[in-house]
């Protein structure tokens, strides 16, 4: 007996990556994901995804507004991208705001994912100067008077695996809580390691071998890394069925999942000194 | 006399509203509107000069690459070294756009386009992939089998995103292209890797693809007509060694109604009419971005780019036709060769199915040429040129992008970013009207189309062959 969850697939003020960040799961691929279990018994059931879906115009709202109505408390709601806050028509679909959307898919969801930086902080379109007052899922919610539990799942793009994992919580139990959550919503599984612990360059900093330009070899701390406070499982995981990953591509981290992101306190090329935003296990 | 809104238009990158006025099953009229402002390019107004390598990439999480390719030529430029980029930076550049650029036809092609053709009704995610179509003109095994390579190209598709992650870091969103040319140097075993996988892929592109895109072009030759444009720009593509628009694998120039012209990109402005901007008609040198969502009269968040006063279609149909006319005599012979078979001309690819057409004849032709630019790598020799940032400086980078002819503008003061503008390929045709009242080329190619009862479907296919982008058109 096969059951499954829906899912649906918001995007607000984004750039389509995190969803094309799904697509290059490799083992489950996305085919896996659309098709087949994802853990026995249970698979994903995609109802609602601009840009993947069948029906356009009219007919998509439709599926989009009967969602909350037909499958109440049985959707994971996963958003991309941030909220704009800002003028109404900075971001619609259909007649309704992206803020008016997610407050009627939100109130009805078994669990809400902010799938990328955007939705989870804000991300690019809230940098400064912010200019349609862009914020992440839970920061709008919390405005909203709304609070609901929110994972984040944060990245510019997230790899695959992150959300993949943070699905298979919510395909086996409860909405992740307080015990597997860190303190910026984000689940500990996934982000209690600095890309600094397993970087395949420590051994440069340590003795203080460091790349002065690019394509040099060396730590590229010089260079602008923010490795030493970002919280990913980048050097574990890698990229892309596990082929690459910025570092190992000689350029520095740009620390994409911390909240800062990419409002550090120094540019993204330059090395960081005062590390503003250092944050501790 | 109806009005449809088309909203959201869905299989496409982002949000897009397309109105359409229908009097006797006809469209005469029609509005695209673009529904997201972000304010990338004021995000980058005050930042360090480097920081626009990868803030603008993240512009567009589809076509990442276009836009680090274009930053790094405006880069380059400003920084004095365009002329001193290495072989190897050139190259390895290259391969990474080439390989985010298969990627890129491949989704079009089977995962946006797909089910407004062939009828997905009884088969495995028929209940999210119907478009509402009763039929289509394949038959059920046909469709069985379209489904079937649906599927084979998810992993395709995905396949050539672990070729731009091999020499590009990771996708979406790559980190190798800087200024001066790229991050590292890939070893032996990376070049290995990425050749074993581009074989796998251009096997697809020759065996599957190209087939299923001559079928769709056969059985639906009546699309040739439909959604025609005729006026054609590219910034050219994949410099191969010199320097010029026109020293491009894929040349640059303007076709206006089959008769070639140079293209001066200082012809170029760009209006604010009827978009939700403060501001006039100006080069993107002098051009500035003021949103004004309530300005009466507006009705997109797209700007509206023209050249000498006039709209112009950007895209595959663009370099396809350019290449036909100067690029290298292999293209022409595969140009000639698929043209032949889906019946048509030249003059036939600014059509809905000419697009698609058009995609296929240069991504066949582009992994070919992936092939001989990796046996030129030499790993002997350096991948990046170093440099010193300026305190006053200003670099254009222009490149086509897989949707069209993409423009970054930059200018440096006191060493941060003043001025930073951007000109997408969607710009350009999902623009809305200019002061003249002209449509852009998207509302161009659906007006006068008899669309009968199905104007969802007949619309889908014209916009989708312009695989817009939004996200880059209005960023």
């Amino acid at each position: 007996m096969r059951t499954s969850l829906s899912l649906v697939w918001f995007q607000a003020a984004g750039c389509t990556g995190c969803s094309v960040s799904l697509l290059n799961a490799d083992y489950p691929s996305i085919k896996n994901l659309l098709l087949d279990e994802v853990v026995p018994g249970k698979a994903l059931a995609l109802r609602f995804h601009l840009t993947l879906m069948g029906p356009t115009g009219q007919p998509a709202l439709e599926v989009l507004r009967k969602i909350p109505l037909e499958a109440a408390g049985d959707y994971i709601l996963i958003v991309e991208g941030a909220v704009p806050t800002g003028a109404q028509n900075f971001g619609k679909v259909g007649e309704l705001s992206m803020a008016q959307h997610l407050l009627a898919l939100v109130e009805k969801a078994q669990a809400v994912v902010a799938m990328g930086t955007c939705a989870a902080f804000g991300g690019i379109p809230a940098a400064s100067p912010n200019p349609t007052r862009a914020m992440g899922v839970q920061e709008f919610l919390h405005k909203e008077n709304r609070d609901l539990p929110v994972v984040n799942v944060p990245g510019c793009p997230p790899h695959p695996r992150w959300l993949l994992e943070t699905l298979v919580h919510l395909l086996a139990g409860p909405v992740p809580g307080p015990k597997d959550l860190d303190e910026l919503g984000r689940l500990k599984s996934v982000y209690s390691r600095l890309i600094h612990e397993g970087c395949p360059r420590r051994a440069d900093f340590d003795v203080g071998r460091f790349a002065q330009a690019f394509g040099e070899e060396g730590c590229l701390y010089e260079l602008g890394c923010k490795g030493p406070y970002t919280w990913a499982l980048c050097p574990y995981h890698a990229w892309n069925g596990g082929v690459n990953w910025c570092i190992k591509a000689g350029h520095p981290c740009i620390g994409c999942t911390e909240p800062e992101f990419p409002d550090f306190p120094a540019p993204i090329f330059r090395k960081v000194t005062e590390p503003a935003y250092r944050r501790t296990k | 006399m109806r009005v449809i809104a088309v909203d959201p238009v869905t299989r496409i990158e982002g949000h897009l509203k397309v109105e359409l006025t229908v009097e006797d099953g006809r469209i005469v009229r029609a509005r695209s509107s673009g529904a997201l402002f972000r304010g990338i390019e004021l995000i980058l107004v005050g930042r360090h000069p480097l920081d626009a390598q990868r803030i603008t990439t993240r512009i567009c999480g589809v076509c990442p690459i276009a836009h680090s390719t274009a930053a790094s030529f405006a880069l380059d430029e400003a920084l004095g070294i365009s002329q001193e980029i290495p072989q190897n930076g050139r190259i390895l550049r290259n391969l990474i756009y080439a390989a985010n650029w298969i990627h890129n036809h491949i989704l079009h092609f089977y995962h946006l386009s797909l089910p407004d053709y062939a009828s997905f009704r009884g088969l495995p995610l028929s209940e999210f992939l119907s478009a509402g179509m009763e039929e289509g003109r394949f038959s059920s095994e046909e469709s069985e089998k379209l489904v079937q390579h649906y599927l084979a190209a998810l992993e395709m598709r995905r396949k050539a995103h672990e070729l731009v992650a091999l020499l590009g870091g990771k996708m979406p969103h790559d980190m190798a292209i800087v200024p001066g040319g790229v991050s590292f140097r890939p070893d032996l075993a990376t070049l290995l890797a990425f050749r074993a996988r581009l074989a796998e892929i251009r096997s697809f592109l020759e065996n599957v693809y190209v087939p299923d895109v001559l079928s769709l072009c056969l059985r639906y030759a009546d699309y040739f007509e439909i959604g025609r444009v005729g006026r054609l720009l590219s910034f050219g593509a994949f410099p191969e060694g010199g320097l010029g628009l026109e020293a491009r694998l894929f040349p640059g120039g303007l076709l206006r109604n089959g008769e070639p012209e140079k293209l001066d990109p200082q012809e170029i402005r760009e209006g604010v009419e009827s978009s939700w901007y403060k501001g006039a008609e100006a080069h993107p040198w002098e051009n500035s971005t003021h949103p004004d969502p309530q300005k009466a009269g507006g009705y997109s968040w797209v700007k509206a780019p023209r050249y000498r006063g006039e709209a112009y279609e950007v895209g595959p149909a663009a370099r396809v036709s350019l290449c036909f006319l100067f690029g290298p005599p292999e293209f022409r012979v595969l140009a000639k060769e698929l043209l032949g078979e889906a019946g048509v001309g030249l003059e036939a690819l600014s059509s809905v199915m000419g697009r698609h057409l058009s995609r296929a004849i240069e991504a066949v032709f582009l992994a070919k040429r992936m092939d001989a630019w990796l046996s030129q790598v030499d790993l002997a020799q350096p991948v990046a040129k170093s440099f010193h940032l300026p305190r006053e400086a200003e670099g254009q980078g222009l490149t086509d992008a897989p949707r069209g002819a993409l423009g970054h503008w930059l200018r440096i003061r006191d060493g941060k970013i003043a001025h930073y503008q951007v000109i997408s390929p969607t710009t350009w045709n999902a623009s809305p009207r200019d002061e003249k009242g002209n449509p852009g080329p998207i509302e161009e190619a659906l007006e006068g189309t008899k669309v009968g009862d199905n104007a969802l479907l007949v619309a889908g296919r014209i916009v989708r062959s312009f695989d817009p982008c939004m996200a880059c058109a209005v960023q």
